[in-house]
C-alpha cells in the first residue's frame, strides 16, 4: 500500500533566511531551497535566499551557483553541462522537474522559487537524490544493440525510415525527471521500472537492428515493470526534452497484443 | 533482461525521503487519473446501492416503499447524485483510456483537451439525465 505521507525523518522543518545582499545591483528574487544535512541528521528544512538579480544568469542554476558562489556554499546540487544534454540538474523547481540550467527564473510564476530534490527518492544532500536503484533499472533492460546474425562486415545499416523511429526516443538524457514525476513509480518504484526506463527499453524494441524484441518483450510482460503505467502522463508533461514516455509506453503495449493476435 | 540490482549502500544516518505529493503540483491528466480511482471506487458503493434497489424490489411493496422514501430525501438525491455522476466519469474515463490504448491522442494538447473533457463531460451528461428525469417523472 502506498504511503502518501513522509516518513518521521523526512518531514521538513522551518528553515533558516539567508540575509538579503547588501548592495543589490537588481532586483532581488526570493528562492526556498530544500536542505538535508547528511552530518547530523537533522530533519530537512527549507531555506530562503535571495539573489541579486542585477549580478546573476538568467537560469534557475545561475541563481543556484550564484547562492553557492556569494551565501553559503555548503549548498549542494548537482551540474556539469549548463546547456541541458547531461541532464545532472534535473530537480523539482516550482512544482515541477526539469533541468535547473535550462528553465528561466522569469518562467517561474510570481513569489518565491522553490526547489526540492526530484520528488519521493533518499535524499544523498541538499538537492542530490540517489539515483542508484533508476541506474540499476535502466541496466536491467540491457540497452545495447543484441543481434544474432553474423556481424556485417562494415556497419548495421538501417533504412532512413526504421531510423526515424528512433527519433524522439535517443535524445532522452536519462535525467530523471519523467520517472521522479511519476506516481505509480512512486508508489511502487522498487517494481515497476518507470518511464524513463521503459522509454529507452522501447528505443531497443523499436530498433530495426536489434534481434532480441521478443527476450524484451517477454522481460516487460510482468504486472508490474511495464503495466504499473497508468497513463498519469506526469511524464511527458514534465520532460525537459520534450520526449512523450507515455507514448512509448503505450507502443510497447501495443506490441504486447500485437505479437499475441 | 537481468534483475534490478541495487547496490547497498551505508550512509551515516538514514536518507530522507525527498516529498512528492505535498509539492508537486497539479496537472488535469494527474488529477482526472485519481479522479478515476476515486469514482471506481465509489462505483462499488453504489452498486450495493443497486442491489438494495433491487432486493427491495423482489422482497415487495413495504421494502421498495423504503428504498424510494430513503432515496427521495435531499441526502439520497445527493447520493443519487453523486452515483450517477461518479458513473459517467468512470466511463468517459474509460473510453479516455481506450483512445490512449490506441497510442492516439497523447501530445500536449489532446491529452489535456481529453482529461478535460472528461470532467466536463461527466458533469454536462449528470445534469441532462436529472434535467430528463425531473421532466419525465
Amino acid at each position: 500500500m502506498a504511503q502518501f505521507s513522509l516518513p518521521q525523518n523526512s518531514k521538513i522543518t522551518a528553515g533558516k533566511t539567508w540575509d538579503k545582499p547588501a548592495a543589490a545591483h537588481g532586483e532581488l528574487a526570493e528562492f526556498k531551497v530544500y536542505r538535508w544535512d547528511p552530518d547530523t541528521g537533522a530533519n530537512p528544512r527549507v531555506d530562503t535566499y535571495y539573489v541579486d538579480r542585477g549580478d546573476c544568469g538568467p537560469m534557475v542554476l545561475d541563481a543556484l551557483i550564484w547562492i553557492k558562489n556569494k551565501v553559503d556554499p555548503t549548498l549542494t546540487f548537482r551540474r556539469s553541462c549548463r546547456e541541458g544534454i547531461c541532464g545532472s540538474c534535473a530537480m523539482n523547481i516550482d512544482g515541477g522537474n526539469t533541468l535547473a540550467c535550462t528553465k528561466g527564473i522569469d518562467e517561474c510564476g510570481s513569489g518565491a522559487v522553490k526547489i526540492y530534490p526530484l520528488p519521493h527518492m533518499p535524499v544523498i544532500k541538499d538537492l542530490v537524490p540517489d539515483l542508484t536503484r533508476f541506474y540499476a533499472q535502466h541496466a536491467s533492460v540491457e540497452p545495447w544493440l543484441k543481434t544474432e546474425t553474423a556481424q556485417p562486415e562494415k556497419e548495421w545499416r538501417q533504412s532512413r525510415e526504421d531510423r526515424e523511429k528512433l527519433d524522439g526516443l535517443y535524445e532522452c538524457i536519462l535525467c530523471a525527471c519523467c520517472s521522479t514525476a511519476c506516481p505509480s513509480y512512486w508508489w511502487n518504484g522498487d517494481k515497476f521500472l518507470g518511464p524513463a526506463v521503459l522509454l529507452q527499453a522501447y528505443r531497443w524494441l523499436i530498433d530495426s537492428r536489434d534481434e532480441a524484441t521478443g527476450e524484451r518483450l517477454d522481460e516487460l510482460e510482468d504486472p508490474f515493470r511495464l503495466y504499473r503505467c497508468h497513463t498519469i502522463m506526469n511524464c511527458a508533461n514534465t520532460c525537459p526534452k520534450g520526449l512523450n514516455p507515455a507514448k512509448a509506453i503505450a507502443e510497447i503495449k501495443k506490441m504486447m497484443v500485437e505479437r499475441r493476435v | 533482461m537481468a534483475d534490478v540490482k541495487v547496490p547497498a549502500q551505508r550512509p551515516a544516518f538514514d536518507r530522507p525521503l525527498s516529498p512528492h505529493l505535498q509539492i508537486y503540483r497539479w496537472s488535469w491528466t494527474m488529477a482526472m487519473s485519481i479522479f478515476h480511482r476515486v469514482t471506481g471506487v465509489a462505483l462499488y458503493l453504489g452498486t450495493a446501492l443497486v442491489v438494495w434497489w433491487l432486493v427491495a424490489l423482489a422482497t415487495g411493496p413495504g421494502a421498495y416503499e423504503t428504498v424510494r422514501w430513503a432515496m427521495g430525501t435531499l441526502l439520497g438525491k445527493l447520493v443519487l447524485f453523486g452515483y450517477s455522476w461518479a458513473l459517467f466519469h468512470h466511463m468517459l474515463g474509460g473510453l479516455r483510456h481506450f483512445v490512449w490504448d490506441f497510442g492516439m491522442a497523447f501530445e500536449r494538447g489532446p491529452r489535456m483537451a481529453l482529461a478535460q473533457g472528461t470532467l466536463a463531460g461527466s458533469l454536462v451528461l449528470t445534469l441532462i439525465t436529472w434535467a430528463i428525469a425531473y421532466a419525465v417523472r
